[in-house]
């Protein structure tokens, strides 16, 4: 027999420590569902480290109210396929209890509204760590985020002051009120996560395949229509039928679709293979600035 | 950087990436040296580097008043690193080709930051040294080399760049191979190669130069793409560390008692005799269990679930070994220990929580017999004090038995982190002798 492990193996076996290491290290850990790919991934390797013992975390999500419909759906199936406590946290409700302010104009999303959304519902669950499905290749601030990364009281990320990590030996001290979010999947990049869903054969959400949606243009990147968004006239002029699907499966406000063919996963696999643009740049939260997700994620954002 | 000549095609990834080994690497070096050039090369010929990410950094270097595209940027993803340029942390990035996926732990040069570089070295396959061939061997080139043997990074990897600016003169780099040669015949490595580049004409790193006839080894990326990395684990000595105990306590699974853990080291088969720690009982596996079914063996570094024959109770940070192959069971360690911490130096007579593999102890800090200057190797018993990115020679008495390898048999078993029991911060890494 051949002793090595294939790339995914490897990522899997990597992944799996980790979430062993968060049931083993916390009190109260809590996974991030987002409704995309990588936040599915991640319950998937879940069940995986813990089988045939339930998931011993319940999930978290943050629901904006600008859901895309079959995220919801596809998010209630399966919670009930593996058994696992759900608990939501709604924007609507922060803003109809004055707690929060919309933002307004043309380029509105309750994109930053999430922020405080999550922070009050990790502070409510009293949780002391929250995974989440965040990738190093992501984006340049994440590429130097910690497997456990250290939050102080306000819930803030220092990136001058991590705490170094080396081989598999992972710090989870903290003092009282302080929490950590955990990167289970931080070492895959898009195209892995892509060939091991192809792997194992996970369901995903239809919104990850080639599908007609009415579309328009805004700033270079194609957003899916919806009641959610202002739209200024020459907008709304552009809306029209195109086969399309998602990349990155967020708030409908802020996240865009790419014209496709792909109606597998082996079409999407051969996609992300030969693109040329990374799966963030649909993201119109990411095109505020330079540092944009620096800054959001020192404020505690995922 | 405008040749784009080894895309992998879409017609290699199908099928064959099921094949595909994950190389870790790590790189150090400062602004000068190329290495930002390097990575950037690396990432673009495969493909790595997309049109949005080429254009922001483009643009961010004309609005920094920059000649041409400066791929730090894409690297230095931190507002301060962009500001002073310069790399405070590890950046991890990521390349693939159809033969191997890479990560990159790509950490800054500068003594001031030897905490980043052992952070990045700790769990690399290979390390990639750059030398200016117009400067050949300097101090920085001797402290990586150091750290790359002190962390037993398998496999090293001269680069001799900048050849394009020495006339890729055969004689300028055979100098350089030998001064390095007779540098690391000191040190603790035994697998050290040498490749001429130029990382921005592209001479050898993805193609072969055509300037340099004269060399007859592989480029760059052939050499990472073929370098033998299965044998990087240590699979004689058989250790697994309980990281966790999976009681379902459902109606399917009753009496259903696994010990989850990752391999740190050898080959586990099902029948086999083990001995577990710290009782010194013995027993057999029952069953090794994953959510994809019973295997009948398991080797590091899989994440699996050991069931055994007896009802023993184990927990977290119990090992299960073989009966005629045991780590040493001890309260007394020593360890290299390279010290991270800005506010304190570390304490003589000091005690620190400990951690190893998946057991926690505390721990006293007995003596310190030496500080080692990680530029010339000088062992130092005047000046003891360990203070930011020193690294020296310790001994540890623990409150508990751990159960340790050499950290040259074992990168796992033999590794520890110390934690200031004040502030919660890692404040050193050690390796055990």
């Amino acid at each position: 027999m051949d002793y090595h492990l294939n790339h995914l193996r490897e990522l899997e076996s990597e992944s799996i420590f980790v979430l062993r290491e968060v049931a083993a290290q916390f009190e109260n850990p809590v996974i991030l569902f987002s409704g995309g790919k990588d936040s599915i991934l991640m319950v998937y390797l879940a069940v995986k480290a813990f089988y045939p013992a339930r998931v011993p975390f319940p999930l978290l999500h943050i629901d904006t109210g600008h859901n895309f419909p079959e995220t919801l759906k596809f998010r209630d199936d399966l919670v009930e396929k593996y058994n696992l406590k759900l608990n939501v946290g709604s924007v609507q409700e922060a803003i109809n209890e004055g707690k929060i302010v919309e933002e307004k104009g043309f380029n509105a999303s309750r994109n930053l509204l999430q922020t405080s959304v999550l922070l009050e519902s990790l502070e409510n669950g009293k949780y002391d760590a929250a995974m989440g499905g965040g990738r190093r290749d992501e984006e340049k601030a994440r590429a130097k985020e910690r497997f456990f990364s250290h939050r102080d009281e306000f819930s803030q990320w220092d990136p001058k002051n991590q705490r170094p990590e080396l081989w598999n030996l992972f710090n989870a001290k903290k003092q009282y009120g302080e929490h950590f979010r955990v990167f289970p999947i931080s070492n895959w990049t898009e195209l892995d996560v892509w060939q091991y869903l192809s792997l194992e054969k996970v369901p995903l959400p239809n919104l990850y395949f080639a599908h007609e949606r009415e579309v328009f243009d805004r700033d270079g990147v194609l957003l899916a229509d919806s009641e959610f968004i202002v739209k200024k006239p020459e907008e709304t002029e552009s809306i029209r039928k195109e086969m399309v699907r998602c990349r990155t499966i967020g708030d409908m406000t802020c996240t865009g679709v790419w014209p496709s063919t792909a109606v597998t996963v082996e079409g999407i696999i051969e996609e992300v293979a030969t693109t040329r643009m990374t799966e963030r740049g649909g993201r119109t939260d990411d095109k505020r600035s330079d540092t944009a997700m620096e800054d959001r994620k020192k404020q505690g954002y995922f | 950087m405008s040749t784009n000549n080894n895309q992998p095609t879409t017609q290699q990834f199908k099928g064959e990436y099921e094949d595909t080994e994950l190389l870790r690497f790590t790189t150090a070096g400062s602004v000068d040296d190329g290495k930002s050039t390097l990575i950037g090369r690396l990432l673009y010929d495969s493909k790595s580097i997309f049109e949005d990410q080429y254009d922001a950094v483009k643009s961010a270097s004309e609005r920094r008043g920059e000649d041409g595209v400066n791929f730090a940027l894409l690297t230095d993803g931190l507002k301060s690193e962009r500001e002073q340029g310069i790399t405070i942390d590890v950046a991890y990035r990521y390349f693939s080709t159809p033969k191997r996926k890479f990560i990159i732990a790509d950490t800054p040069g500068h003594i001031q930051y030897t905490r980043n570089m052992v952070t990045g070295a700790s769990t690399a396959n290979v390390a990639l040294i750059l030398i200016d061939a117009r400067n050949g061997v300097v101090e920085q080139t001797k402290r990586h080399a150091i750290i790359a043997s002190l962390l037993q990074i398998p496999h090293l990897l001269v680069c001799i760049n900048k050849m394009d600016l020495v006339d890729y003169d055969e004689d300028a780099y055979e100098r350089i191979k030998e001064d390095f040669e007779r540098f690391s015949s000191k040190l603790d490595v035994s697998d050290v190669n040498y490749i001429p580049i130029s990382a921005l004409k592209g001479d050898n790193v993805v193609t072969r130069s055509e300037s340099m006839t004269w060399f007859e080894g592989p480029t760059l990326i052939y050499y990472l793409e073929n370098v033998h990395i299965a044998s990087d684990h240590n699979f004689i000595d058989n250790r697994f560390p309980v990281q966790h105990v999976l009681r379902p306590y459902n109606d399917d699974f009753h009496d259903y008692r696994g010990y989850a853990g990752r391999i740190a080291g050898g080959i586990f088969k099902k029948g086999d005799d083990v001995l577990l720690l710290p009782t010194g009982f013995t027993s057999k596996i029952k069953k090794i269990d994953t959510f994809d079914g019973e295997l009948n063996e398991a080797f590091a570094p899989q994440s699996v679930s050991i069931l055994l024959e007896d009802d023993f109770d184990l927990s977290r940070g119990d090992m299960i070994v073989r009966p005629n192959n045991k780590p040493v069971v001890t309260q007394d360690i020593e360890v290299m220990l390279c010290w991270f911490d800005s506010e304190k130096p570390l304490q003589h007579r000091g005690k620190y929580t400990i951690l190893h593999t998946t057991n926690e102890a505390r721990c006293l800090v007995k003596d310190v017999r030496y500080k080692l200057d990680i530029n010339t190797l000088h062992r130092d018993q005047e000046d003891k004090e360990l203070k930011m990115n020193d690294i020296g020679r310790i001994v540890l008495r623990t409150t508990k038995p751990l159960y340790v390898d050499p950290y040259r048999k074992n990168r796992i078993t033999g590794s520890i982190i110390l934690i200031d029991e004040g502030t919660h911060n890692t404040v050193a890494a050690g390796m055990i002798i």
